[in-house]
């Protein structure tokens, strides 16, 4: 089995970042399958075949959209940045830059994020 | 802005990086109550109440040929532990200083931590209902020599596993206890702290603030802490001496199976 979601030695790294790093491979597996039902979808013909698939995508965009949810709430300053640019009209990059500047601006640089915490969350599988 | 208001605060990008670095390193070796339940959140400063599903019924509805209920709720409580810096020590961390005198920062982490987990295990008296508390399992002696640890820690084992609360279980120990047992060696020279994550097949926490020892599923679902606002560092008010601040955090604590658990006592 492969543990291809660590970047770094999975012994040398906290809990909480391995559950982080295994919620980010999951965030772009659901990504990758909602881009391939996207591809199927296009081509087929079947309209019964079509109605299959795209209830499985649909499948895929609740786990997406869970797994996000998942790393927002544990990345505050993730969490603001997407605040600021998620379910807005506008221009999408105008408000990404200002949503940037305002979470690492309100937090004095430092890491923590749109509500100022230290981010340290909830730490099971930590035993120091 | 929000209501840490720390940009009016006198301290600069790297002072914050500095402080914050400083709390998460101290605060996080002895939060033992979020390495032993489950933790939610963090859902904001101005989230208020747990929802418990639970009613409570009214008498005298305001009207003839209704009846009325309200919802129970569990508060959220607010923890705060003040300190107060040298705005000169800030001044030199600005200049590369690698050793500000961040005492005070140290010791209300130390106070804080201690604070949540004597709420989370041991309660807080017109707030939150703790772990031990709520335990209907009579607590078990963990006896003077911590050698013979064992026995208590699997007796308490025994009872969960009797009222059908599976493992791995975490055992979180006060300092005194934990300091024994991680000193102790059995006869043979294995060290007791690895005989009893075998007997848990799960983590020996050090908890400052518990008395003795608790034992707890993590299997899941059985504790459940609320993070409103997760802790923070916010701005009080300075001088030209000093700056105060404060840690803080919102949170509520439920406990779902009072069964899951066993107070072991020093």
């Amino acid at each position: 089995m492969g543990f291809d979601q660590y970047h770094e030695p999975p012994e040398e790294l906290p809990a909480a970042t391995r559950t982080f790093a295994r919620l980010c491979a999951s965030l772009t597996e659901e990504a990758e399958a909602i881009g391939w039902y996207e591809q199927r979808l296009a081509l087929e013909t079947d309209p019964e075949a079509s109605a299959v698939m795209r209830d499985a995508m649909g499948e895929e965009y609740k786990h997406f959209s869970m797994n996000l949810e998942f790393l927002l709430r544990r990345n505050p300053t993730w969490r603001e940045i997407a605040q600021g640019i998620l379910f807005k009209a506008g221009d999408i990059v105008e408000h990404a830059e200002e949503a940037e500047a305002e979470a690492l601006d309100e937090d004095g640089g430092a890491e923590g994020g749109y509500d100022g915490s230290l981010g340290i969350g909830g730490l099971r599988g930590a035993e120091r | 802005m929000n209501h840490l208001l720390r940009s009016h605060a006198p301290i600069s990008d790297v002072g914050w990086k500095l402080l914050d670095d400083e709390a998460r390193e101290r605060l996080t070796p002895a939060l033992a109550a979020r390495k032993t339940v489950d933790f939610s959140g963090p859902h904001g400063w101005d989230y208020a109440a747990t929802n418990l599903g639970r009613i409570a019924k009214l008498d005298q509805p305001p009207a003839e040929g209704v009846t009325g209920l309200q919802r129970q709720v569990l508060a959220v409580v607010e923890l705060r532990a003040d300190f107060e810096l040298s705005r000169e020590e800030l001044r030199d961390a600005d200049r590369g200083a690698e050793d500000a005198d961040l005492a005070a920062l140290d010791d209300a982490s130390r106070r804080i931590a201690r604070a949540e987990n004597v709420a989370v295990f041991h309660g807080w008296p017109g707030a939150i209902t703790g772990i031990s508390e709520a335990s209907p399992h009579e607590p078990i002696p963990l006896g003077d020599a911590p050698d013979a640890y064992r026995r208590p820690v699997a007796s308490a084992i025994e009872r969960l596993l009797c009222d059908g609360i599976t493992g791995p279980y975490a055992m979180a120990l006060g300092r005194e206890q934990f300091r024994l047992v991680v000193e102790s060696a059995e006869h043979g020279g294995y060290p007791l702290l690895d005989h009893l994550r075998k007997i848990l097949e799960g983590p020996i926490v050090w908890a400052p603030g518990v008395k003795g020892a608790v034992v707890v599923s993590l299997r899941g679902g059985d504790f459940q802490f609320e993070s409103g606002q997760d802790l923070s560092i916010g701005y009080d008010s300075h001088d030209a001496e000093f700056v105060r601040l404060y840690l803080q955090e919102s949170f509520s604590f439920h406990v779902v199976t009072p069964e899951a658990a066993v107070a072991l006592t020093a």
